[in-house]
């Protein structure tokens, strides 16, 4: 009888769960055989359950599922619902067909404050792979629970997780006449949208500090570009270049005390320039009359990798940081623009001209082979998540810009539902959280 | 000299005129200022919008009815030849004082940041060819929005035409 109680109350539990979970308009094409796991419901120790702050469980499952490498068991199939690891019945689960389970519970512990717990279990080895117990309120329940999903991520693949991480990106939506330009930071699953900036004219190439505290952008305030350090916390920016013609393209060092950015001048011949933020003095790092362009630091700080049209076409080439002979990268197709390299180092993403489209590929810096990752006409502005292991890119739907992620391996694709509308583009993947 | 200069210039765009009357070829006219694809949002009405349509004051270079958008061809920054008169008259226009600012534009292909450098070589080419005739570096600035500000929303090679552009804006 408690059974079919149990039951019962699963299927209703579950019902509310695909029907909330249609709003988030998840498109996700995953791994061929993704993981099954078990994420029991968590238990409430507090008031009334109608006082629980989110429906962590929720949050975890979908940064699972939207990872396309697991595949979270429906409650209905459960066969018992622990909170406590002590409780937990491995013959069960291994008789649902999974490899690892989550149980947990929220813990109020005062007016606004709560404790989140959870241990995972690996089903087959029998034993718990991690445990944590962490601090929280009703404002950072969703990051908590975020990082409940990175945890277990990182301890089932191996890689680190990036749900807890936020993506920055601009939007233009079309306002009587003109058009108003957004700039947008979000959690990456695009919860918690936030406009940091709105202007009529453009905004362009967000790129965040190393803390992930600050954004520089290009803005076209007053028809002139000029480079912006904007601080997130209090919304404070400063100008940190307007010169005369062409003020472009930043990008910080791995220190964050530096930017890489596009100087044109008055005669439009854009070089690479190095700005200390500080001091606001410029190093020229390009000379040639051609476009150079793009500019963006390695993770070790040696080079400086940028487009430039010197040999006809866009093609990446890389200089040393700090000056030298700037060295052809990239040599396959007739179009290589926009380098961005992985945290790790390992890979080079740009857009790439395949066959008369413009799509998102990788190059692995040491074999040099190119892998194209995206499928539209039009994609664009590659940014890597901080594990190295997926990129967020622009593309289009209909006449509007929306984001997808792809994982570097091509395998694991997923499209964004775009929040803010209007036409969506570059993303740019934030670095990891601090604690 | 320069009324020399001003007369031939004047004979070659009345020359090039005629033959853009006679030319029924639905090119894009570089002197038509309605877009056509920008009127995704535009309600039209019909009264009285007929009597304006033969207007011309083209034979008065002063009176500041310039061409004020010239095109370019893809992945170009020449000026085209049929395009060059239209230079020169702003050149002769900013002969008698006044600033401009070239506003250069890319179509939407390839990656942004690229494509500012794209639309600020198109705005330099033109900017050359003013220096060129006379006119003080003083007087010109630049700036490219790349593909940020089409007149053509779409996707199609008539959009993508209609983006690859240099405006002239006189600020005083």
């Amino acid at each position: 009888m408690r059974k079919i109680t149990s039951i019962l109350l699963s299927l209703l539990v579950f019902a509310c769960v695909t029907a909330s979970a249609q709003t988030l308009r998840i498109d996700v094409q995953g791994v061929a055989q993704p993981t099954p796991v078990a994420i029991v419901p968590f238990g409430w120790e507090g008031g009334d359950a109608a006082d629980m702050p989110l429906d962590v469980v929720k949050v975890i499952r979908d940064d699972l599922l939207r990872s396309g490498r697991f595949a979270p068991v429906d409650e209905s199939k459960m066969l018992q619902k622990p909170t406590d690891g002590a409780d937990v019945d491995f013959q069960d689960w291994s008789f649902v067909g999974v490899e690892a389970v989550v149980v947990g519970k929220v813990i109020q512990t005062g007016a606004n404050a709560y404790t989140l717990q959870f241990q995972l279990f690996d089903v087959f080895g029998r034993r718990q792979l991690v445990g944590y117990r962490m601090p929280a309120s009703r404002g950072t329940m969703r990051s908590a629970a975020h990082r409940v999903a990175d945890m277990i991520y990182e301890k089932l693949t191996g890689i680190k997780g990036v749900f807890g991480t936020k993506v920055a990106y601009v939007t233009a939506k079309r306002e009587g006449e003109g058009r108003l330009f957004s700039l947008i930071v979000s959690d990456q699953d695009g919860f918690n949208e936030h406009t940091i900036m709105e202007s009529a004219d453009p905004i362009m190439s967000p790129a965040w500090s190393p803390d992930s505290r600050q954004l520089a952008y290009v803005s076209f305030e007053g028809n002139q570009s000029s480079i912006f350090v904007q601080t997130l916390r209090t919304g404070n920016r400063f100008k940190v270049s307007s010169k005369p013609g062409i003020n472009g393209a930043p990008s910080f060092s791995p220190d964050g005390r530096k930017l890489v950015v596009t100087l044109g001048g008055v005669d439009g011949n854009l070089d690479i320039y190095v700005l200390d933020v500080n001091s606001r003095r410029t190093t020229r790092l390009t000379t040639h009359r051609a476009i150079d362009t793009e500019g963006t630091w390695s993770p070790d700080g040696d080079y400086i990798y940028f487009t430039s049209d010197r040999s006809g076409g866009p093609q990446i080439y890389r200089v040393g940081a700090n000056g030298g002979t700037p060295e052809r990268v990239t040599f396959e197709g007739s179009y290589n623009a926009r380098p961005r390299l992985s945290p790790d180092g390992k890979r080079l993403a740009m857009v790439h001209n395949d066959r008369g489209n413009y799509r998102i590929a990788v190059m692995s810096i040491d074999r040099k082979d190119l892998l194209v990752l995206s499928t539209g006409r039009q994609d664009e502005s590659p940014s890597f998540a901080p594990n190295s292991d997926i990129l967020i890119y622009a593309t289009r739907q209909g006449r509007n810009g929306v984001l997808e992620t792809v994982s570097a391996d091509g395998l694991i694709r997923q499209k964004l539902a775009a929040r803010a509308g209007g036409d969506v583009r570059e993303p740019v993947w934030s670095p990891f959280p601090r604690f | 000299m320069m009324s020399y200069f001003k007369l031939f210039a004047l004979a070659a765009i009345s020359f090039y005129l005629a033959g853009c009357a006679q030319n029924t070829i639905p090119d894009p006219d570089p002197t038509d200022t309605t877009y056509p694809a920008d009127a995704g949002d535009a309600s039209t009405s019909g009264a009285d919008s007929d009597m304006y349509a033969d207007g011309e004051f083209m034979d008065d270079p002063s009176a500041g009815e310039l061409t004020m958008v010239i095109y370019f061809d893809f992945d170009s920054s020449e000026v085209r030849a049929a395009d060059q008169d239209i230079v020169s008259r702003h050149a002769m226009q900013l002969g008698s004082g006044g600033s401009i600012r070239l506003e250069g534009h890319a179509d939407e292909r390839g990656s942004r940041e690229y494509n500012i450098g794209l639309g600020e070589r198109r705005a330099q080419a033109v900017r050359q060819m003013l220096l060129i005739q006379g006119v003080s570096a003083g007087q010109i600035s630049t700036v490219s929005f790349g593909e940020e500000r089409p007149v053509g929303f779409g996707s199609s090679e008539a959009d993508y035409a209609q983006n690859r552009r240099v405006e002239f804006k006189y600020s005083n």
